[in-house]
């Protein structure tokens, strides 16, 4: 547990020490900055709309607005958190470094738990700093709270299993570009490998909407919470991060 | 308390290190020593668990470092090649991680780094970044790391490079200091080196054990007899013949003229045993009427010793081939 901490620590510190942390959250920020801009301006337009003509549509602040804005944070994540996880086991690698960590009396398990949590933790800092937008909105219209707060916690979710994927492809290489683009492209496609579903025969259509990212985290924005969605992230970041665990001992008995 | 046994490593078909035994007794200080490429990064890595032997066995304080490997790793202190530091980190900020990481409490840790600061002399860099240090200093920060919990088995890998020749001193003699309390693996390939800090000596070439046991034993059991060195006035011809006449001198050669004396020139001579012979070599020298200057026994350097059994190895390896 100490050497968890320790570790966890100084992962911290690798990332606020150095420009790392800022420049991702502020490029994060501007970004989702400018969509809850976009967003706000658009839903004020269709309020105006429908007030006038109240048969149009049916307006709901979570799923005509809130949903989309979170849909974007989490692409923005997917971004984001391969370029974060790229260091954490790979430049370890290349400097030597993991040499010296590996000699002290600390297990495998620590090492990639306390990096896990560490990176996870930035992501976290960056979905929460969305909540400046949140408040904002309060002022302006009465909240769903609860429903809010279950998209909050998918995005934490997902968000956590980005970083357990970044630090699996981050323990495989000790290149860091490398352990970056091995981190966006299946994330992309896990992602996305839910829209293919309505083309093809339906039992597999069914299997990619089971494996898709996407697909399970939909309900999250609208305030939807499905007992088999939790599983599935829960289960991805416990694969991934076993992965990471074994790929680390594997390097061991090869290097 | 540290013992290794047939240890044996290979990368795919190359063997690193070929059925290597040592054991090493508490509080002995053993130079390792072989030359670039002989195995000895690899043996250290094996011992501070990086990597498992391919088979073999190697034990620190009892505990084998791949059954019980967290109890081994506890044992040891080890500064790998090279120093990998963390260069963002300020030295005491570094320190005090590596406590955490060796599973010291908060307050041991800082306590700790506390200490081996002041040991290893880095006390007044405690809040400079790792990176903005000279590597003088990073291989401070990397020894204090190793010393950090008070291990009692040290395992430095090339400790001196990158010290400048007062700083080495200061090194050496630290680690000469901890001769008795703690069991020390120092690797080099400075033999000097080791002729200055350890009490034992292993040598290795290709993987394979040249030579171990304390280093007197390794001097005196150098093959062939001794030599001499006679700085001699006279004739050099007459000198040499006179000298290969001597019984004992098995050959003698004139190694050039003094800079000091004119016509004076230094010899080396082989003998079969030393006393008598340089007895003899004076009394020949001086009844003959030639001036005697200077008449002293060369001991075999362990750069000769060392040279001896990893050229030799190598030979014979040749005609094997």
């Amino acid at each position: 547990m100490r050497a968890f901490l320790a570790i966890y620590r100084r992962e911290m510190a690798a990332y606020f020490h150095s420009p790392v942390a800022y420049v991702v959250l502020v490029a994060f920020l501007l970004l989702t900055g400018y969509f809850f801009y976009a967003g706000v301006s658009f839903y004020t337009l269709a309020s105006l709309q429908v007030m006038q003509n109240p048969m149009m549509m049916e307006l709901n602040l979570q799923t005509h607005l809130l949903a989309g804005l979170l849909g974007n944070v989490s692409m923005i994540l997917l971004f984001a958190a391969p370029l974060l996880t790229m260091r954490l086991l790979a430049e370890e690698r290349k400097s030597g470094t993991l040499e010296l960590l590996l000699s002290y009396p600390l297990s495998d398990i620590s090492v990639v738990m306390g990096k896990f949590f560490a990176a996870w933790s930035v992501l976290g800092l960056m979905v929460a700093a969305t909540w400046v937008q949140i408040v904002l909105l309060a002022f302006m219209t009465p909240m769903p709270w609860l429903p809010l707060a279950v998209s909050y916690g998918g995005l934490l979710l997902m968000a956590g299993a980005f970083v357990a994927f970044g630090l699996w492809t981050s323990s495989l290489t000790e290149n860091q570009i490398v352990a970056a683009f091995a981190g966006f492209l299946p994330l992309i496609i896990l992602w996305a490998v839910g829209w293919a579903a309505p083309l093809v025969k339906p039992a597999l259509g069914e299997l990619l909407k089971g494996l898709s990212l996407g697909t399970h985290f939909q309900g999250f924005p609208k305030g939807l919470v499905d007992t088999a969605d939790l599983v599935y992230f829960v289960l991805f970041i416990g694969l991934f991060l076993f992965l990471s665990i074994r790929t680390l001992e594997a390097k061991r008995w090869k290097a | 308390m540290i013992e290794v046994r047939e240890l044996t490593k290979r990368f795919g078909a190359t063997v690193a290190v070929d059925r290597l035994s040592f054991s090493l007794d508490q509080g002995e200080i053993l130079g390792f020593l072989g030359p670039n490429g002989a195995g000895k990064t690899t043996t250290m890595r094996i011992l501070t668990g990086f990597f498992p032997p391919s088979s073999g066995q190697a034990l620190i304080n009892g505990h084998d470092v791949v059954e019980e490997p967290k109890d081994a790793r506890r044992a040891v202190g080890y500064m790998p090649e090279n120093v990998p530091l963390y260069s963002e980190m300020r030295v005491e900020e570094y320190l005090n991680f590596v406590g955490g990481a060796k599973g010291l409490d908060r307050r041991r840790s800082k306590q700790e780094a506390g200490r081996v600061m002041e040991e290893v002399g880095i006390a007044k860099r405690a809040h400079q970044l790792i990176k903005q240090l000279s590597k003088g200093y990073r291989q401070r920060v990397g020894l204090a790391q190793a010393l950090l919990g008070d291990p009692p088995v040290l395992i430095l890998d090339e400790p001196t490079i990158g010290f400048d020749p007062g700083q080495i001193v200061e090194i050496r003699s630290l680690i000469k200091g901890f001769a008795g309390t703690k069991t020390v693996i120092l690797s080099s390939h400075i033999l000097p080196e080791v002729a200055a800090t350890c009490s034992q000596v292993v040598i290795i070439n290709q993987g394979h054990l040249m030579a171990e046991g304390p280093i007197e034993l390794l001097r005196a059991g150098r093959q062939g007899g001794a030599s001499l060195k006679v700085l001699l006035q006279g004739p050099q011809e007459a000198l040499t013949r006179l000298l290969q006449d001597v019984p004992g001198v098995d050959s003698v050669a004139c190694t050039g003229a003094s800079p000091h004396l004119e016509g004076a020139c230094y010899f080396t001579l082989e003998t079969e045993a030393h006393g008598q012979v340089a007895a003899r070599v004076a009394q020949a020298v001086v009844a003959a009427g030639h001036g005697l200057m200077e008449l002293s026994p060369v001991s075999a350097s362990l750069e000769e010793v060392f040279m001896q059994l990893t050229t030799e190895e190598h030979a014979s390896g040749e005609e094997a081939a």
